[in-house]
């Protein structure tokens, strides 16, 4: 039974969770990501599931408690956002190194200095390397989705890594849209029962967990772990193909709008992409050939289906919504221009930093870099090759 | 394409429902078989800082997000703003503009420069007598249903009965100071 709902992406956020119900969720509260801890506690508090939820002191604390809790076996979830997925720096690393299948909800915001809790994805693009697996979501329905397929892409056996949804603060987490759930029954069929291959609990198969691992073996185990990432990049369209099966809602490692006949194609996630389509719609109005490409997986990077789906191109231009401090442009634009590197006359490409701290994104501001990237293709030169929109200068 | 897009925008101070009432909004229209978008955009999320929220209602799939930057209509649920705030900026021809206050349509129209199409509500002084408290939000939308008729009153009674479920006197209070504010709106 499929319902459509006006709910915001915190709430989308947190039925998702409940209808997953897994067996331990670890968190601390920060905005934009409380609400979505808030509803979830009210439905516990409800008895409507039997999670065990922990409330710790710390984001630090949090993700050592899902850490602790997946290695003794359990279907572990949390949530956060910027400054608090800041402080389980540490133990994210720890988490995908010990090959756990943790799912967290990552609700998108700027880092501090200065406070700001509006979005941007400085926080999660910090974390690009830490071993997870990043999805990120348009709206409220690819978050409520993806984090139901995060859950067996994470678990199958020849990936076991953990997996965060990203999507934006406020923009999404606190706006109310039209999103069609599912029923829990198919939720809980769909994620089925976590069978963990080993866990600390098992006395009688013991097995070392979070050993000391020198020169001797410590790059083996990250070879390993690379391989497990490399797993993940056949699994989780296997996943979502599931998905489709059972909600009708097609997912793949990237959207692409009004993109075959497309010269110039813009690149951005999450919200940005959904005012884009609207910019795209209304440029091809004006006989413009432009399209978009919204990917939607960062990690494992699509660096071959990316450099297939773009390379006839004649333009591009990559929105990043985080700064890569002394970098050559943000982390999306330098993913895709090595993805493009090595191929014949490549499509030339153009970056711009926007929407820090949650500077809103007109339409107006997405149709000066469309234009940009379209003179590029006739011709102009390229002068800025990475540039700033939306900033008083 | 733009007509299929209907876009309000409302103005008020944090603590009076302003998001709440753009959410609402939504809501109330979804209840109608539209496809919505609700949300706000607040600051440090302080009581009586300024506070916009934002309602977008279509036949079709609603993809943008981004701020209401040309509105269709604008309410302003603290008319103090009127003075402090560009509330007009944008508006879209001769657009509806309702405004919570004592003041009658004639003096709002002179503070706003607007000649037409003003409409005022005492939402506040209706809140105070009905539910004994502050919350200008549900007799505004009232106004902006008697005003507009984006969504029949009954869509906003329906979405007061479920956000309230199990609290029954405050959804007939709220209910009652919508009815009261779409029978006392002034308009020029």
């Amino acid at each position: 039974m499929v319902e459509k709902l006006v709910i915001t992406g915190n709430e989308g956020s947190a039925l998702a969770f409940k209808q997953i119900e897994p067996d331990v969720v670890a968190a601390y509260p920060i905005t934009p990501q409380t609400e979505l801890m808030h509803n979830f506690a009210r439905y516990i508090a409800d008895g409507l599931i039997d999670t065990d939820l922990i409330t710790v002191e710390s984001e630090h604390s949090a993700m050592s408690a899902c850490v602790g809790a997946a290695s003794a076996g359990a279907r572990v979830m949390t949530a956060t956002s910027a400054n608090g997925f800041a402080l389980m720096w540490e133990i994210l690393y720890i988490a995908a190194s010990s090959r756990l299948p943790i799912v967290m909800a990552v609700v998108n915001r700027a880092l501090s200095a200065p406070i700001n809790i509006h979005c941007d994805h400085s926080d999660t693009m910090g974390g690009r390397d830490t071993g997870w697996i990043q999805f990120y979501a348009e709206n409220t329905q690819e978050a409520y989705d993806l984090l139901i397929t995060a859950v067996p892409i994470a678990e199958h056996p020849d990936v076991q890594l953990p997996v965060m949804v990203c999507y934006d603060g406020f923009i999404i987490s606190h706006t109310n849209e039209v999103v069609e759930v599912l029923d829990d029954k198919t939720v809980k069929d769909f994620v089925g029962e976590y069978k963990p291959r080993i866990n600390i609990l098992d006395t009688d198969n013991p097995f070392t967990f979070g050993p000391l691992d020198f020169h001797d073996y410590y790059i083996e185990h990250k070879r390993q772990q690379v391989e497990g990432m490399k797993h993940a990049y056949n699994v989780i369209p296997e996943v979502f193909k599931k998905y489709e099966d059972v909600s009708g809602r097609r997912y793949e490692y990237f959207e692409k709008y009004r993109f075959d006949d497309a010269d110039v194609v813009m690149v951005v996630l999450s919200s940005t992409a959904g005012t884009a389509k609207v910019v795209v719609d209304e440029l091809r109005g004006e006989g413009l050939g432009v399209g978009l490409l919204k990917p939607r997986v960062f990690r494992p990077f699509p660096h071959d289906k990316l450099r297939e789906a773009l390379k006839d191109k004649k333009s591009i231009v990559v929105l990043d919504r985080s700064d890569s401090f002394g970098a050559f442009g943000g982390p999306l634009f330098t993913e895709i221009r090595s993805a493009l590197y090595g191929i014949e006359n490549p499509p030339e490409i153009i970056d711009f930093i926007y929407g820090l701290g949650g500077r809103n994104i007109t339409k107006d501001e997405l149709k000066t870099a469309f234009m940009k990237a379209v003179d590029i293709a006739e011709g102009a030169e390229v002068k800025n090759r990475v540039d700033y929109l939306g900033v008083r200068e | 394409m733009e007509n299929e897009l209907l876009e309000i925008r409302f103005h008020g101070r944090g603590g009076q429902g302003v998001k709440t009432a753009a959410l609402l909004l939504a809501e109330a229209a979804f209840e109608t078989g539209k496809e919505v978008q609700g949300f706000a955009d607040y600051g440090p999320e302080r009581a009586g800082a300024p506070v916009a929220g934002f309602t977008r209602i279509s036949d079709k799939k609603v993809t943008i997000h981004s701020f209401i930057e040309s509105p269709d209509i604008v309410v302003i649920i603290d008319g103090t703003l009127i003075d402090s705030i560009p509330v007009l900026e944008g508006l879209k021809k001769d657009g509806p503009v309702i405004v919570n206050t004592t003041l009658p349509p004639e003096k709002i129209a002179n503070k706003l420069k607007k000649k037409t199409n003003i409409h005022t509500i005492d939402a506040t002084g209706i809140s105070l007598d009905i539910l004994k408290r502050d919350f200008p939000n549900a007799p505004v939308l009232g106004a902006v249903v008697k005003v507009t008729g984006i969504v029949p009153l009954d869509a906003i009674e329906r979405v007061f009965t479920k956000k309230f479920a199990g609290r029954d006197e405050i959804i007939k209070g709220n209910i009652a100071a919508a009815k009261r504010a779409y029978e006392e709106v002034k308009s020029i």
